[in-house]
């Protein structure tokens, strides 16, 4: 990748994400190690709505699958911590190949419903499977199991770095995406999908891509979530999950590589504060969408690009 | 032997037969117009061909390979480009983009591709605006957009599907040449209703009428045929 303005903008954007949180009080360093690793999921739900174009209703079940495919693992059967991650992306990798090759036969309202069938049946089995999963109410991941690479995961200063490190290498991971063939193919699909086809890109294979990267991408953010935080529960496969990477993104910026990242933050500390005075947060959220969809439609960093810096990519 | 044939092409819409058991053979090197009233079939007809439909019955060959069961973005990667009666580009992105992606589809190498872009810039006449949003452009220069979209892709086979619709007749005049320098580049199947650009350009024409072939063969050949005359060119 050529160390462009682009590029650099987000380097320095990323550094400064750190000097930050490093200067934080201990409250809000919590709050962000949860937010970075929020934000990847972000950055993947990105990949398919931002770029590609493609409505999910879903992803909550591609986030679970790393949650549950290390959460299990690890605590139930035991594995090494790095074996079981890996073992956690391939779930969720797999899954979004399986249920795009089902779900990429619809287009627009259906792929949502589609795809919010398959995660309401994923959430389904979370709870059918209480016995392992313990349902709404979840599993911890005990101390000793959450060490990576020899790496204690479980106090607060690396659990602050290890989030910094996994949402900088989402969001550069996801430069290099864009910037590839595929990515142009990408934005090609959202912008005008049957001129793209005939041009001869194979449309359909170019969007089981981005949901593979994307499913895989939200598989790393949840489990590191699982490792990280060493909390397991149903809660993360319900579709307030697979609604809030949507809200993300849009208050952040759709198609924007950093967007995804002040888009969760911002909401973030929006639902904390909020929930302060009220139990329904969801509704703050809901009109936070709402006011967004009528006067910022680019979100915050697609509007900076649009009026100050178009070359942000 | 012909660049392509169709044998038997079939294709209903409810109980309307839009295309009826049609035979077309394209020459290489030649422009090749459809000709017929509207609602004829035409453009049902290179849909067809070019694979965004599939037929009901028939085949289609392509320099003696069956591509019947081919989707449409293996046609095109084999060699038939398709430009849309209804403008379709990618209006957020800038004419050099546009045609940097069609090129890209076709061209691996970057020094190819640039050349490519270059060349099918300067053939249409839109060099000199590379960094316009397409969405930005006049009507004609759209229509432009789309034909160095096909172009930049070095087709074997070029659709233009009513190029010259909506535009002036300045602007029509100079369609009339961009075609005519087009034919050393590749061959055309044209959808053209304008019969004096028909005329100007075309080595071959078929006449479609209700879904079916009519007539076929040169414009002379045509112009003098009774059942052309009382069908569509009004005597
Ligand atoms: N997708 C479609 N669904 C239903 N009817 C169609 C469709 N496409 C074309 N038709 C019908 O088929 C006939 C031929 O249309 P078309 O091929 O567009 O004609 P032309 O291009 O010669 O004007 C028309 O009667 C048209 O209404
Ligand atoms: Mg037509």
């Amino acid at each position: 990748m050529s160390m462009d303005r682009s590029v650099l903008f987000n380097i320095g954007l990323l550094l400064a994400l750190l000097l930050v949180v490093l200067a934080l009080p201990e409250y809000h360093q919590g709050n962000f190690a949860r937010i970075m690793v929020l934000a990847c999921f972000a950055c993947a739900y990105n990949i398919s709505f931002g770029y590609t174009g493609l409505l999910s209703l879903g992803h909550a079940m591609f986030f679970s699958a790393g949650l549950y495919g290390v959460g299990l693992t690890v605590q139930l059967l035991e594995f090494p911590s790095e074996i079981g991650f890996l073992f956690g992306i391939v779930c969720g990798l797999v899954l979004a190949v399986a249920v795009g090759l089902l779900a990429l036969r619809t287009t627009g309202v259906s792929f949502m419903i589609v795809t919010l069938m398959f995660s309401q049946a994923f959430f389904l089995t979370v709870l059918l499977f209480g016995e392992f999963t313990r349902g709404d109410e979840g599993f911890v991941i005990s101390q000793d199991k959450r060490t990576f690479l020899g790496i204690d995961l479980s106090s607060d200063d690396t659990r602050l770095i290890v989030s910094w490190v996994l949402i900088s290498l989402c969001v550069l991971g996801c430069q290099v995406v864009v910037r590839s063939r595929l990515g142009k193919v990408l934005v090609a699909i959202r912008e005008n999908e049957e001129r793209t086809q005939m041009l001869g890109f194979n449309v359909f294979r170019a969007k089981l891509s981005a949901l593979a990267i994307s499913g895989a991408m939200a598989a790393l953010a949840g489990g590191a979530y699982s490792l990280l935080f060493g909390y397991v529960g149903a809660t993360f496969a319900s579709v307030q999950y697979s609604i809030f990477p949507l809200l993300w993104v849009l208050l952040g910026g759709t198609g924007t590589l950093i967007g995804p990242l002040i888009g969760t933050a911002l909401m973030f500390y929006l639902i904390d504060i909020s929930s302060e005075f009220t139990t329904a947060y969801m509704l703050v959220a809901g009109i936070v969408l709402v006011l967004l969809t009528l006067y910022v439609p680019e979100g915050i960093v697609g509007t900076i690009r649009r009026r100050l810096a178009p070359w942000i990519q | 032997m012909p660049l392509l044939e169709a044998h038997g092409l079939i294709k209903s819409f409810g109980g309307l037969r839009a295309t009826d058991t049609v035979d077309l053979a394209v020459e290489p090197g030649t422009v090749h117009a459809l000709i017929g009233p509207n609602g004829a079939g035409k453009s049902t007809l290179v849909n067809l061909l070019s694979g965004r439909i599939l037929p009901d019955a028939g085949r289609i060959v392509l320099q003696g390979q069956d591509i019947s069961k081919a989707p449409a973005y293996r046609r095109v990667q084999m060699g038939i480009a398709y430009t849309f009666q209804i403008t379709s580009v990618f209006p957020n992105m800038t004419i050099e983009a546009n045609v940097e992606l069609a090129a890209m589809a076709r061209h691996k190498a970057r020094d190819a591709m640039a050349q490519a872009v270059d060349h099918a810039l300067e053939t249409v006449g839109l060099s000199d605006r590379r960094q316009q949003l397409a969405g930005d452009l006049a009507y004609g220069h759209q229509r432009l957009l789309e034909i160095a979209l096909g172009i930049v892709q070095k087709p074997s086979l070029l659709i233009l599907d009513e190029p010259t619709q909506g535009l002036g007749d300045a602007e029509v005049q100079w369609f009339v040449d961009l075609l005519k320098s087009l034919r050393s580049e590749t061959t055309l199947l044209l959808i053209e209703h304008n019969m004096d650009v028909v005329m100007a350009v075309a080595d071959t024409i078929t006449v479609l009428q209700f879904g079916r072939v009519l007539a076929s063969g040169d414009p002379e050949s045509i112009q003098s045929n009774a059942a052309v005359q009382s069908a569509y060119l009004g005597g």
